[in-house]
């Protein structure tokens, strides 16, 4: 019976290799592009072993580390450790996310589709599909591993040796091969891909709060989160391997979970069934906005949550900077304080920053569900209803700018109720709310680029991602990897004036939300030309 | 020698019942028809027999073998087609047709064009590109191109063109003529009255009529029309019969089958000019089925 439920797998190994033929490359190669570059990078940067101990005395405290996670390797920042410190936690969540989405598509989203029933109706076993999916994605991070690590290795960079490269590498699949786990987890218990991959990134998102939190204050709770048991590993430092192997373990428990649980469940059906809808559309649902705002609902609640955590979380990092701050006077001398603003307000602009892209993300994902509907049909059937395409893109349009302000007002309330709390002197609420409101204009000119990608090129929306990545990594690693300025000039977020720091320049956020409006407005044109995909 | 046997099959999502307490035998060499209204449980039951889901109670056995314990090995020797036919967006339909007449094991190269042909597919189309139908077609040819022994079929035709559609039939007759036995639901009930040998009829979860086409017909009424040369009359009075329309000398109406004998007779008395009867059609049983629900529940 066992040995039964795993027939033919290696027929289905093969064939989701195939199906995956271009997305898996174009991911490992986007990995491996950003991790050579960014050593290369580093290693070029700085001349000698005193500009990056500068360097490091910047990175000491409590924001940082929330961020990027602990600092062991701060006394002796060589480039590995400089490596390791700066971009082995955002290279992992990156590795996450793929194995979210790989391992959501082919397990509950082909399920949902009926691929999985016609797949299953031939002598195949009833682990098959499962099994399948797990070595192909497990393949893809074993590969990714190594070669992080001989080419991190083969780059013959100063400090970045053999084993550290390989544990680099190993750090990054191992955290892959646990998010497999957990996406195979939730693929048997959720009954939809949307709910699949939506828990699957909670998980994610609380790995790095949990740590963050921890890695700040109480270093015990950061070995509650799988990250934070991956950076523990010290990678260019002392290079343990025990966390790696201890991840490892993890992950095999969550994927014996995961089989069984498939094993025992019907087909198509879920643990955490769903509530039996409505049988009339309520008052509410009547029009094309509440339509959308509906079909939204659960996952708009869940982001509100989240961004108030998260707020909230970087407020009570705030308390900590500040102690840090009355502790060390040395930071004084180095970081010398601009024309009278404190310490901690010159943190603000980088964490509303932050905050800003992390609330730009359900804004835009409620303009992709607008292409996600279309394709599925629904739209024709609203559109054959006397609705207008205008106001079926208009109610997305409008509902996605309500979300980034209502979002980032969250994010804002988030921060200032949990730092009043640890902080002898608190920052006027206005001064944070200011701070966080510049960065609207650069949120809607994301949501332009959406609407216009949708309406111009539906296929390609997924370039926005591209642009938002990039944005985020030009602003918020920009002076770290010291980029050149125009680089940083390319996206929206470049020339938000960093409040309270910066003067208010009303003229350039004009030009930003006359930008934004020019493409929205485009897309609008665009969308009403083209034909509805089927 | 039954193929497919279920025994008190139920089948329970959560407090709702899909299934209740079904049995049903598809014999070696036939054509069984699964008929019933939207939602009651005509694909539940089929996915309980391919083992994809579990029965709460009662069994199910195809070729004697348990269906959720042995699906392997049953589906060796099955070939299912589902309703609503989702395929991988980026590979073309003949790589797909391939991938399952890999699965199957054995398969047999000159079938598949034979199938392609038949069924007029272009295989080098990705399936994101094809039509309803055509993604319809790649299973359908799929399944025919296979040697199975049992064809499971929930709803196969529906977005095919007329064409096609007889193109199915054809497929299904000329499997039967090997000797293979067919489960096939359905909503067209001409289809189902044209291919199929037994049909069963399934409400709200229970089977409430099985039987040939023919026995399923005694059941119900025979249209009659009748010229005479005498008018008839009294004809209320008798049993087992309704609709009465008259026009001139010409009558129609329904007789219960059981009253046939005893209505010829009396209706002979007033000298018989012409006579004209019509078989109940599948749909009139149907919908007599259906339609007695609702009144029966307002009653109660
Ligand atoms: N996983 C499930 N969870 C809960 N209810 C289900 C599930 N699957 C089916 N049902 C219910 O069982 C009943 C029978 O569904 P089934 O799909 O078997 O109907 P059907 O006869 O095939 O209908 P159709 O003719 O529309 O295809 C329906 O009321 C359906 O809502
Ligand atoms: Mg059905």
């Amino acid at each position: 019976m066992l040995k039964q439920s795993f027939k033919q797998t290696g027929i289905l190994v093969r064939f989701i290799v195939r199906q995956d033929r271009v997305r898996i490359p174009i991911w490992i190669i986007s990995l491996l592009l950003i991790t050579f570059s960014t050593a290369i990078s580093f290693s070029g940067l700085y001349e000698n072993q005193q500009e990056r101990q500068a360097i490091a005395q910047t990175m000491l405290n409590p924001v940082m580390t929330a961020m990027v996670g602990p600092s062991e390797g701060l006394d002796n920042y060589t480039n590995g450790a400089m490596l390791a410190h700066q971009m082995l936690l955002f290279t992992a969540i990156a590795v996450a996310i793929m194995n979210i989405l790989l391992v959501a598509k082919h397990t509950r989203m082909e399920e949902e589709d009926g691929q999985v029933e016609l797949i299953q109706a031939f002598p195949v076993g009833r682990l098959s599909n499962l099994s399948a999916t797990v070595l192909v994605v497990c393949g893809t991070n074993v590969l990714l591993a190594f070669i992080i690590g001989f080419g991190l290795a083969a780059l013959r960079i100063e400090s970045l040796g053999l084993e550290g490269s390989l544990l680099y590498g190993a750090a990054l699949g191992i955290t892959g091969i646990f998010f497999v786990g957990i996406t195979a987890i939730f693929a048997q218990l959720s009954e939809s891909s949307r709910g699949t991959i939506g828990f699957s990134f909670a998980v994610l998102i609380l790995a790095y709060l949990i740590r963050a939190i921890g890695d700040i204050g109480n270093e015990t709770l950061s070995w509650f989160s799988p990250l934070g048991i991956v950076l523990s590993a010290e990678v260019y430092v002392y290079n343990y391997w025990t966390p790696i192997l201890l991840v490892g373990l993890l992950a095999l428990l969550l994927l014996v979970i995961a089989f069984f649980l498939n094993s025992i469940r019907d087909l198509g059906a879920g643990f955490l069934s769903s509530k039996p809808g409505k049988i009339h559309a309520s008052l509410f649902l009547q029009g094309p906005i509440s339509l959308a705002l509906r079909v939204q609902r659960t996952g708009l609640i869940a982001w509100a949550i989240g961004i108030l955590v998260l707020g909230a979380s970087y407020g009570s990092v705030l308390g900590d900077l500040e102690s840090f701050f009355k502790d060390v006077d040395m930071m004084d001398a180095l970081l010398t304080q601009v024309d009278g603003f404190s310490l901690i307000e010159q943190f603000i602009p980088m964490l509303m920053m932050v905050l800003a892209m992390f609330c730009t993300v359900p804004a835009l994902l409620i303009v992709f569900k607008l292409k996600g509907e279309e394709k599925k049909g629904h739209t024709e059937s609203l559109l054959t209803r006397a609705v207008s395409r205008t106001s079926v893109m208009g109610s997305y349009v409008i509902i996605s700018i309500v979300t980034s302000v209502v979002m980032l007002l969250l994010a804002v309330v988030g921060l200032w109720s949990a730092s009043v709390a640890v902080m002898d002197e608190a920052i006027p609420v206005r001064t944070l709310l200011e701070a966080a409101l510049v960065y609207l204009p650069a949120m809607w000119t994301m949501i332009g680029v959406a609407v216009l990608l949708t309406g111009f090129l539906p296929q390609f929306t997924g370039v926005t991602w591209l642009y938002y990545v990039y944005s985020f990594i030009v602003v918020y690693l920009g002076a770290l990897l010291q980029l050149p300025d125009w680089m940083g000039k390319l996206t929206p977020f470049g020339h938000i004036p960093q409040l309270p720091v910066e003067e208010m320049d009303f003229m350039t956020l004009s030009v930003i939300v006359i930008i934004a409006i020019t493409l929205i407005i485009l897309g609008f044109v665009t969308y009403n030309r083209r034909d509805i995909l089927g | 020698m039954s193929i497919v046997q279920t025994h008190n099959l139920t089948k329970k999502f959560g407090k709702f019942t899909a299934l209740d307490q079904v049995n049903l035998h598809v014999d070696e060499g036939e054509v069984y028809g699964f008929i019933g209204p939207n939602g009651s449980g005509k694909s539940t039951m089929i996915r309980l027999l391919l083992g994809m889901i579990k029965a709460t109670k009662g069994e199910a056995t195809i070729f004697g073998m348990d269906a959720w314990k042995d699906a392997v090995d049953i589906h060796k020797r099955i070939a299912y087609v589902p309703g609503d036919v989702n395929l991988w967006p980026n590979l073309t339909g003949g790589e797909v047709i391939d991938l399952f007449m890999k699965l199957r094991g054995a398969g047999n190269k000159n079938r598949r064009e034979e199938m392609i042909e038949k069924f007029k597919l272009d295989p080098s189309k990705k399936c994101r590109n094809y039509s309803k139908g055509n993604r319809q077609k790649v299973a359908l040819v799929a399944a025919f191109a296979s040697d199975a022994d049992l064809y499971i079929l929930d709803e196969p035709t529906s977005g095919l063109d007329p064409l096609m559609e007889r193109v199915f039939q054809e497929c299904v007759l000329d499997a039967k003529k090997d000797g293979k036995s067919i489960l096939l639901s359905s909503h067209i009930l001409s289809e189902v009255e044209k291919l199929c040998d037994r049909v069963g009829i399934i409400s709200e979860g229970k089977m409430i009529e099985t039987g040939t086409l023919s026995e399923l017909r005694h059941l119900t009424r025979t249209n009659l029309l009748v010229e005479t040369k005498l008018k008839v009359i009294g004809l209320q009075e008798l049993r087992g019969i309704s609709s009465i329309k008259e026009t001139g000398q010409v009558l129609s109406f329904q007789v219960d089958a059981e009253e046939l004998d005893m209505v010829i007779k009396y209706v002979s008395q007033f000298g018989i000019v012409r006579l004209e009867s019509a078989p109940p059609t599948l749909e009139d049983l149907f919908i007599s089925h259906y339609e007695v629900k609702p009144n029966v529940k307002t009653v109660i």
